[in-house]
């Protein structure tokens, strides 16, 4: 016998009642467990904030010096302006690589353009450390270990994937059609593209650049392996120094860059909004 | 065959961009690819085969050394862990998730996901000062008169397992939390309505109907717990070894670049099989969230 309609609210609210003992128990659960999995991030940003000079939780007075100290330092400053340098140089060239390839991919004619879309996707699954490992074997005797151009080839390799699927799913989304319309009302091909497609994919394309510019100024095993003295991005100058360095300047450093990851993710979020949000309206 | 199709009809070709054109568009990625990522792994491959003859040595070694296969046990074992706990921590977790609305659910969402957009070192640096000797842990232990010294928590198993999932458990939560989220709620009311207890209802109705959700966080934990460095190397040290941090090592330290190329040869095959067996589960860009 199948449920009346106006039976549906009442049965679900006796169902619900017969468990809410049980559903506060379970939604307590996943709160527990929430904070928990923030508090480390949170612990942080607590102990970089201390007076002292040494690491003490919970600091016992507040003061921001250790920041002082890291934007003082011309150490820390070099490293961080060469993985600003090198997160850049890698956004570019991922997201118009990436777009290239993944208009040839979804618009295209292409054949094999399935083993080429698997492949470059690999860079996602391929432990980073035999990555690394491979990269600095031929990196090194080409010199490009310890410079900008080594770093920029290996982070756009990684980058590349991210843009890759982010702009076949916001090429998929745009109508053929309205591209057609454009060539026979007598737009060329590139002009189809900058006029109609590109307006289409535009936060595909601001997303997946913060990815590629995330996934570079965050990488690390990579890094470690092209890095030399000199030339040191901030991820691996960190990694080195976390074992290390007792003051609490790292923390003040890893709050950094958690912090700046953190508000262009929120940037993406609040932007994709907007943005699909005006492409939809001037579609509808 | 020739026939026309009807304009717009399956894979047409109108609008399409040419063959020429295609290719162009495709050159750089590919020339990039083959360059900068496959010559280097084929290359770091090769050599772990020759020397400068066709030699199969390096994997004899391998094989014959207990060293080695400690640390590949040991490997395995973490990461099985590592996908363990972090099933048994995310299930509930993203249980609520989906049980949750408005600011409730807002506020737990960023719990999963601030952590995922945040890097991975300062994650690994948090629990070195919660772990070390002189650590917060420690700290309280002692303080409260649990242990009567400091006790060694970082460069242990545990400690490397711990901080694995806790880097880890995003890519657990978030392909649960969207197959908790396509199974109708009716479903579980049904069974609380014909008299079963909410554990029970949750056991053999919800459970079960999440099971691909499950399948896919796990495979994709295991696989990147498997080939994980950072957090084994800032944690783990070098007396808790895993297999990324053995390559590392056989690489900067021992400067062994023909076994750090068997032992890379191995992990990828590894990585590589299971990647393809349960292609089905994996789903990548999980970091966007």
């Amino acid at each position: 016998m199948a449920m009346s309609e106006a039976a549906l609210p009442r049965f679900r609210r006796l169902a619900d009642g017969r468990a809410r003992g049980g559903r506060v128990i379970l939604l307590g659960t996943a709160f527990t467990i929430g904070m928990l999995l923030i508090i480390p991030s949170l612990f942080v940003l607590a102990i970089s904030l201390t007076g002292e000079s040494y690491i003490e939780f919970p600091p016992s007075s507040l003061s921001l010096r250790w920041y002082r100290a890291f934007f003082e330092d011309p150490q820390w400053m070099q490293s961080a302006l060469l993985s600003l340098r090198i997160a850049l140089g890698a956004t570019v060239a991922a997201t118009v690589i990436g777009t290239m390839a993944a208009l040839a991919f979804v618009r295209g004619t292409l054949p094999g353009g399935e083993i080429i879309r698997v492949v470059s996707l690999s860079p996602l699954i391929v432990p980073s450390i035999v990555t690394a490992v491979g990269m600095y074997m031929i990196f090194a005797p080409l010199g490009l270990v310890g410079n900008y151009f080594g770093f920029v080839i290996a982070h756009t390799i990684l980058a590349v994937p991210y843009v890759v699927l982010v702009m076949t799913a916001s090429l998929e989304g745009v109508e053929m059609d309205i591209e057609l319309a454009a060539l026979s009302c007598g737009a060329s091909r590139t002009r189809a593209f900058f006029e109609i497609i590109l307006p289409n994919i535009l936060p595909g394309a601001i997303s997946s650049a913060v990815f590629a510019f995330l996934s570079s100024f965050d990488e690390v095993t990579i890094a470690i392996f092209l890095s030399s003295v000199r030339q040191q991005t901030l991820p691996s100058k960190l990694f080195e120094n976390i074992n290390y360095t007792l003051t609490p300047v790292i923390a003040a450093a890893s709050a950094v860059v958690m912090l700046l990851s953190l508000g262009l993710m929120l940037l993406v979020v609040v932007l994709n909004r907007s943005l699909t949000g005006r492409v939809e309206k001037k579609l509808g | 065959m020739t026939a026309q199709r009807p304009a717009g009809a399956g894979r047409s070709t109108i609008g399409r961009y040419g063959r020429g054109t295609s290719v162009l568009l495709v050159l750089p990625l590919a020339g990039l690819l083959l360059l900068g990522f496959l010559y280097p792994l084929a290359k770091l491959s090769s050599q772990s085969f020759f020397g400068p003859d066709f030699t199969l040595a390096y994997y004899m070694e391998l094989a014959a050394q207990p060293v080695y296969l400690k640390v590949f046990l040991s490997t395995f074992k973490i990461a099985f862990y590592c996908t363990v706990l972090a099933l048994l921590i995310g299930y509930p977790l993203a249980f609520g998730l989906s049980r949750m609305k408005g600011w409730q659910q807002l506020l737990l969402l960023s719990c999963v996901l601030i952590p995922l957009w945040t890097s991975v070192l300062a994650r690994s640096y948090a629990w070195v000062v919660l772990l070390q000797r002189r650590g917060v842990v420690n700290d309280m232990l002692v303080g409260s008169g649990i242990v009567s010294q400091p006790l060694r928590l970082l460069y242990t198993e545990a400690a490397v397992v711990v901080a694995m999932t806790h880097v880890l458990l995003p890519f657990m939560i978030l392909p649960i939390y969207s197959s908790l989220r396509g199974i109708p709620r009716d479903y579980e009311r049904a069974a609380l309505s014909l008299g079963a207890s909410l554990w029970r209802a949750l056991f053999h109705v919800t459970l079960p109907l999440t099971l691909p959700g499950v399948f896919a966080g796990s495979v994709m934990v295991f696989i990147m717990a498997l080939g994980f460095y950072v957090t084994p190397a800032i944690i783990g040290g070098s007396s808790t070894l895993v297999l990324a941090t053995l390559i590392g090592q056989q690489m900067t330290v021992q400067l062994n670049w023909q076994m750090a190329g068997a032992l890379s040869t191995v992990l990828l095959a590894v990585t590589l099989v299971l990647a393809v067996l349960f292609k089905r589960f994996l789903s990548f860009g999980r970091r966007m969230g």
